[in-house]
């Protein structure tokens, strides 16, 4: 195993500590894996879209409600906010609390 | 394979860190073996979420190519916005992931046995394979139309050489010339991607030979955002650009790249530059492993994505029929991310969850106006994959150029985060 190799593997068994265990982790890792694509790798958004890493579970659980609602008006998340239920958006608002 | 030993260290590092990971049950998953053949959004996106989710399972990715150069943005390279290297990805990113890399091309695979092989000589075992190869071009479906008219008269559906061609064939056109966008019928990769196209060229045409014209010959009357982007065509281009709808012209019969001449049932036209899209079905290896149905595409189970003709193997992306789901790079991670933890489950003998998939695409319809249509995505009562009611659409019609200019720029936004999301 190469150096390189070893840093990476090392990297990764560190950042997989950081999420939440359980079955609980896995479905938020499932609802939150598309918001990847356009905020980044586990939120952190390296272009013109904000990132979402590190925003608090409840502000992020009123952020997508608000969305949702429409008491919060962007170009896209209303859309995308419609799709998921409340137990869905606390799900996926403990992933990214807990990645913090 | 000598990479054998390499990856079974690799396990027993990883394996120690996995009952923390995700609460899974590690030790039924440890030693087991993925093939992932494809690095392209499906492929990468699938190997790189399962070593994330369950880094006891090796996994080995199969990628004939040193650089994925995507699809998406190669119209502004082709536009003159973007150079070829923006677009081009190369596969350390995958490496550092905990990946085993293979560059080759798999040519067959025998899934009872668990063997993958590959067109230099190699073999590679598995417990499970993952089949992501994108599409082919059917050289068999236009008349005059195969590999050496694509020479004369690009696709540009797979980026790379075919995408530059085009751009120096508008580059060499003068100014007063025609050029023509032929578009297929569905299903195809990218249903907005042709009528992007006809955008950024016109921005193009407009910008440096503003006396030519773009024909866009299309296999439809109706097509993605429609009413989005002719709004936006009459507003930037004026009556550069003419859509003409199958009703009028009729489905295309052949093509002369020597002459030129694109001939359909109702008409002929004569231009100086032609983009011929043929129409497409899964990649080759698909057809070759039996994985494709009628029509060329893939079945496959909405949760596991194992082919519902081969037991064992999970086919992704483009190649298959997925539901409401569009052919587009953003639903092809999105199916690969779900495959992970599906693949993660079964082989720790558990039964897979239910999935969950997002799908936007994003469209320039010049450099400062960008549209979208967005979904979410769940596995309906119809045991199909089904956008969420009530949820998704596309953008506002009436939006304002505030909103077009902050859509322009999520659109960028969009692709720097998938493609460090995948490739990074
Ligand atoms: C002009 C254009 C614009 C587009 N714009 C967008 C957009 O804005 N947003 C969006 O979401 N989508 C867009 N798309 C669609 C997007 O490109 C595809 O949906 C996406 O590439 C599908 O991913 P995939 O992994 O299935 O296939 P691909 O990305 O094509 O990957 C397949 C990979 O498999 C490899 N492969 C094939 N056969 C073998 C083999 N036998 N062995 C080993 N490797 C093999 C290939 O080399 C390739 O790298 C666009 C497409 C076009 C043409
Ligand atoms: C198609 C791209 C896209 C997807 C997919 C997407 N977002 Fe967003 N998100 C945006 C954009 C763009 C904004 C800025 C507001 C707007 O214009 O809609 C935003 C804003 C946000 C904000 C507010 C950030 C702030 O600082 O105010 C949150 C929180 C958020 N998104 C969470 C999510 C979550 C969680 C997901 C996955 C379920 C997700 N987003 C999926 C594009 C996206």
């Amino acid at each position: 195993m190469t150096a390189g190799k070893r840093g990476a593997l090392l990297g990764l068994v560190l950042t997989s500590l950081a999420l939440p265990a359980g079955a609980e982790g896995a479905r938020g890792d499932m609802l939150a894996g598309s918001c990847a694509a356009c905020h980044g790798p586990e939120g952190q958004s390296p272009g013109a879209i904000p990132a979402i890493a590190g925003i608090a579970a409840e502000d992020m659980a009123r952020l997508l409600s608000e969305y949702r609602s429409g008491a919060l008006e962007g170009t896209v998340m209303n859309r995308i906010a419609r799709g998921f239920t409340d137990d869905e958006i606390a799900a996926i608002a403990a992933y990214f609390a807990a990645l913090r | 394979m000598t990479a054998t030993a390499l990856t079974r260290r690799h396990l027993i590092g990883t394996a120690l860190a996995a009952p923390l990971v995700l609460g899974r049950p590690a030790a039924a998953a440890a030693g087991a073996r993925v093939a992932v053949v494809g690095a392209g959004f499906a492929g990468a996106s699938c190997a790189r979420a399962l070593r994330r989710i369950a880094p006891e399972i090796a996994v080995t990715l199969i990628e004939p190519e040193a650089q994925i150069v995507t699809c998406p943005f190669s119209n502004l390279v082709i536009a003159g916005m973007a150079e070829i290297g923006s677009v081009s990805h190369g596969l350390d990113g995958l490496r550092a992931a905990g990946i085993e890399v293979i560059a080759d091309r798999a040519i067959g695979a025998d899934a009872g046995k668990g063997k993958l092989t590959l067109a230099g000589g190699g073999e590679v075992g598995f417990d499970r394979l993952v089949v992501a190869p994108g599409i082919d071009l059917r050289f068999d479906a236009i008349a005059g139309y195969d590999a050496a008219a694509a020479e004369i008269m690009p696709h540009a559906w797979k980026a790379g050489a075919q995408t530059l061609l085009l751009r120096a064939r508008l580059e060499a056109m003068a100014d007063g010339g025609t050029v023509a966008i032929v578009v297929p019928a569905n299903p195809y990769r990218c249903p907005p991607g042709p009528y992007e196209r006809a955008s950024l060229i016109a921005h193009y045409l407009k910008t440096n030979k503003p006396r030519s014209k773009l024909l866009v010959i299309d296999g439809k009357d109706t097509f993605s955002k429609q009413g989005l982007f002719l709004d936006g065509w009459a507003e930037l281009y004026g009556p550069l650009v003419e859509w003409i709808p199958v009703s009028q012209a009729g489905s295309l019969l052949a093509v002369d790249p020597a002459k030129g001449e694109i001939v359909t049932e109702f008409s002929r036209f004569v231009v100086d530059v032609a983009n011929i899209i043929p129409p497409q079905r899964a990649g080759a290896l698909a057809q070759t492993l039996g994985l494709a149905g009628e029509g060329g595409w893939c079945s496959v189970d909405p949760v596991s994505f194992e082919s519902l003709l081969v037991p064992g193997v999970h086919v992704l992306g483009d190649a298959i029929i997925a539901g409401a789901m569009p052919k587009s790079g953003f639903a092809a991670s999105s199916q690969g991310k779900a495959c992970a933890h599906a693949l993660a489950a079964v082989l720790g003998g558990e039964a897979p969850q239910a999935p969950s998939f997002i799908n936007t695409c994003y469209s320039l319809v010049g450099p400062e106006y960008g549209i979208s249509v967005a979904d979410v995505f769940r596995v309906g009562g119809s045991g199909k994959i089904e956008a969420v009611e009530g949820a998704g659409g596309t953008s506002p019609r009436d939006a304002g150029a505030d909103v077009r200019r902050d859509e322009a720029r999520y659109a960028h936004g969009w692709y720097a985060s998938i493609t460090t999301d995948i490739w990074g």
